[in-house]
């Protein structure tokens, strides 16, 4: 570490020292690249803390494993790549549905199916959005450097345990695998947000009742509050229900309570956008290359700027609308064949003109991929 | 100081990954920017191995290396592979067991690389490190002090080998400052 606080660290590292500083002391996975020095230094670390680190037979079980760790009042995460998550998604509905917090990191490779273990893609946009069935809510937060995937995964815990909810980090393999500067500074000062418990007595719990925040009290498993938990529609008490006026309302709740609060989550950056007439979006790995672009855009005479949503769900409405009442033309670039530009052309398009750049080969999208499509060039 | 896009190669077990790791991890000691990244996958596995590093004062955004200023090979199947990616002011390390392509930038410097690494250190597994010795003496004390490179590298490689590293480091500079007396 030098002077300054300063030392390499590798993105999937970060994202461990971010988990362990929230309180993470249950890690359930299925080692998969790009995600894997996630479970090896968990195994490492974890039990040094006097957690539990557990290797599962597969992706479905791992995330099975983290609620029930969960249940019991330990904040848990796993980690996997694009293969790992489909079969994630099963149990990530039912972590909507019985509302327990934990944290999933994605760290996307090519896809579909088992596609490019060791390439960065951003094919699982919209399956952090939509990849479990039912109406249900998202938060997926997405990195783009190595102090930014330590704090961000803090925020995902802090997240879940607010809302209770699943929480995705939705990072990629140029991130997950990068070696760049960090700083543990401050590391004691960062604030670590701790799921809602029940000040009444056990025999008063009724465990799904929301207080007026639309989130109910957490009993851990263990202390005396017994109670049902189950991934069918149920009523207050956690049983199972065909009501109709309860179902209404308990899908409803579980949606606001994440929607309704967007604001206290809108996590963002605005990169020379004062004046900008063409305006990047690009988040993850591919707003690095998007920095570049507009720096070299901008020394064309272009008026280039850069949105970065780090919020990637729930999409980012208000600003990106505001982002497309100035601008005269946005492009979308990222590492899919357009899932986040589908969202942009929703809220933008009665405003400018909105354009895609994508790539799908493997490799990062590169500055001059950019500034190319925009209509400048750029010297190596 | 310029930017520094260091690109490190040969194949899978000689260490340029380690050896990438100990540059980036001493330009940050020094206060300095870095990013390093590697190939992943069945290349890092016996074929050619390669590793990026850049080093800049300035924050760096686009995290790959698109033309290498210095390119480091090891073997001849990585030279192959990576001459053409080297910037023509650039700067070639290889060991003298290269043939060169003839396409090479005026400053070349083939050196005994693996040879000295087996005479004088009875090892191989230092060929990594007489790299980075090389290198750090192109890039000059300016750009990072000695005793932070000797640091970076004390602290990666294992304990017991430590002197014979520092050693090995030292070898590498003497090669680059002996290559053209």
């Amino acid at each position: 570490m030098n002077d300054k606080g300063y030392k390499l660290v590798q993105g999937n590292e970060a994202c461990v020292e971010g988990a362990l500083a929230a309180g993470m002391r249950f890690y359930a996975g299925y080692p998969i690249t790009p995600s894997t020095e996630i479970a090896e230094i968990c195994s490492q670390k974890l039990p040094k803390l006097g957690g539990k680190f557990i290797q599962m037979e597969d992706e479905l079980a791992s995330m099975a494993a983290i609620i029930g760790a969960s249940l019991a009042g330990v904040k848990s995460m796993t980690a996997t790549s694009g293969p790992g998550f489909s079969l994630m998604q099963e149990n990530i509905g039912y972590a909507a549905i019985a509302e327990i917090p934990c944290v999933i990191v994605n760290v996307q490779r090519g896809g579909p199916s088992t596609g490019l273990p060791t390439s960065p893609a951003q094919g699982d946009v919209m399956q952090a959005r939509w990849g479990t069935h039912g109406d249900h809510p998202a938060i997926a937060l997405t990195p783009n450097s190595v102090q930014e995937t330590f704090e961000y995964t803090v925020k995902a815990f802090n997240l879940a345990e607010k809302y209770r909810t699943p929480v995705i980090l939705l990072m990629d393999e140029t991130v997950g695998h990068m070696r760049e500067k960090m700083t543990f500074k401050n590391i004691s000062q960062i604030e670590i947000v701790n799921r809602k418990k029940p000040s009444c007595k056990p025999e008063d719990y009724v465990a799904y009742r929301p207080d007026e925040d639309m989130i109910p009290p957490m009993a851990s498993f263990g202390e005396g509050y017994r109670y049902h938990v189950t991934g069918l529609t149920h009523d207050e008490t956690g049983f199972p229900t065909n009501s109709s006026h309860v179902s209404e309302g308990l899908i409803r709740r579980i949606v606001d309570k994440v929607e309704k609060n967007i604001d206290n989550f809108s996590y963002y950056e605005e990169y020379r956008l004062e004046d900008a007439e063409i305006v990047i979006i690009a988040y993850g790995g591919v707003s690095r290359s998007a920095k570049s672009a507009v720096d070299e855009l901008r020394k064309q005479n272009i008026k280039a700027g850069l949105f970065r949503p780090i919020t990637i769900w729930p999409f980012l409405e208000k600003q990106i609308y505001m982002v497309s009442q100035a601008a005269k033309e946005i492009y979308v670039a990222e590492m899919n064949l357009g899932q986040y530009s589908l969202e942009v052309e929703r809220v933008a398009c009665k405003n400018c003109r909105v354009k895609k750049i994508n790539k799908v080969n493997g490799e990062l999208i590169t500055p001059e991929e950019i500034t190319e499509a925009i209509g400048g060039s750029y010297e190596l | 100081m310029e930017r520094y896009e260091i690109r490190l190669s040969g194949s899978g077990g000689q260490g340029v990954i380690l050896a990438s790791i100990i540059l980036a991890d001493a330009a940050i000691e020094q206060g300095l920017n870095a990013i390093q990244t590697q190939s992943y996958g069945p290349e890092a596995r016996g074929g050619a191995s390669k590793a990026e590093v850049i080093i800049c004062r300035d924050e760096i955004s686009y995290p790959k290396i698109r033309k290498a200023n210095i390119l480091l090979s090891l073997t001849q199947k990585a030279y192959d592979k990576y001459i053409g990616s080297l910037d023509r002011d650039g700067l070639l390390i290889v060991d003298e067991g290269i043939e060169l392509s003839g396409n090479d930038p005026i400053k070349a410097y083939r050196l005994p690389i693996l040879k000295n690494a087996i005479e004088k250190f009875d090892t191989g597994m230092v060929a990594n490190i007489i790299s980075i010795g090389a290198i750090y003496e192109l890039i000059g004390e300016d750009v990072i002090h000695k005793d932070i490179m000797i640091r970076s590298i004390s602290e990666r490689v294992p304990p017991p080998t430590v002197q014979k590293n520092i050693e090995a480091f030292e070898e590498g500079i003497r090669l680059i400052r002996g290559y053209y007396e």
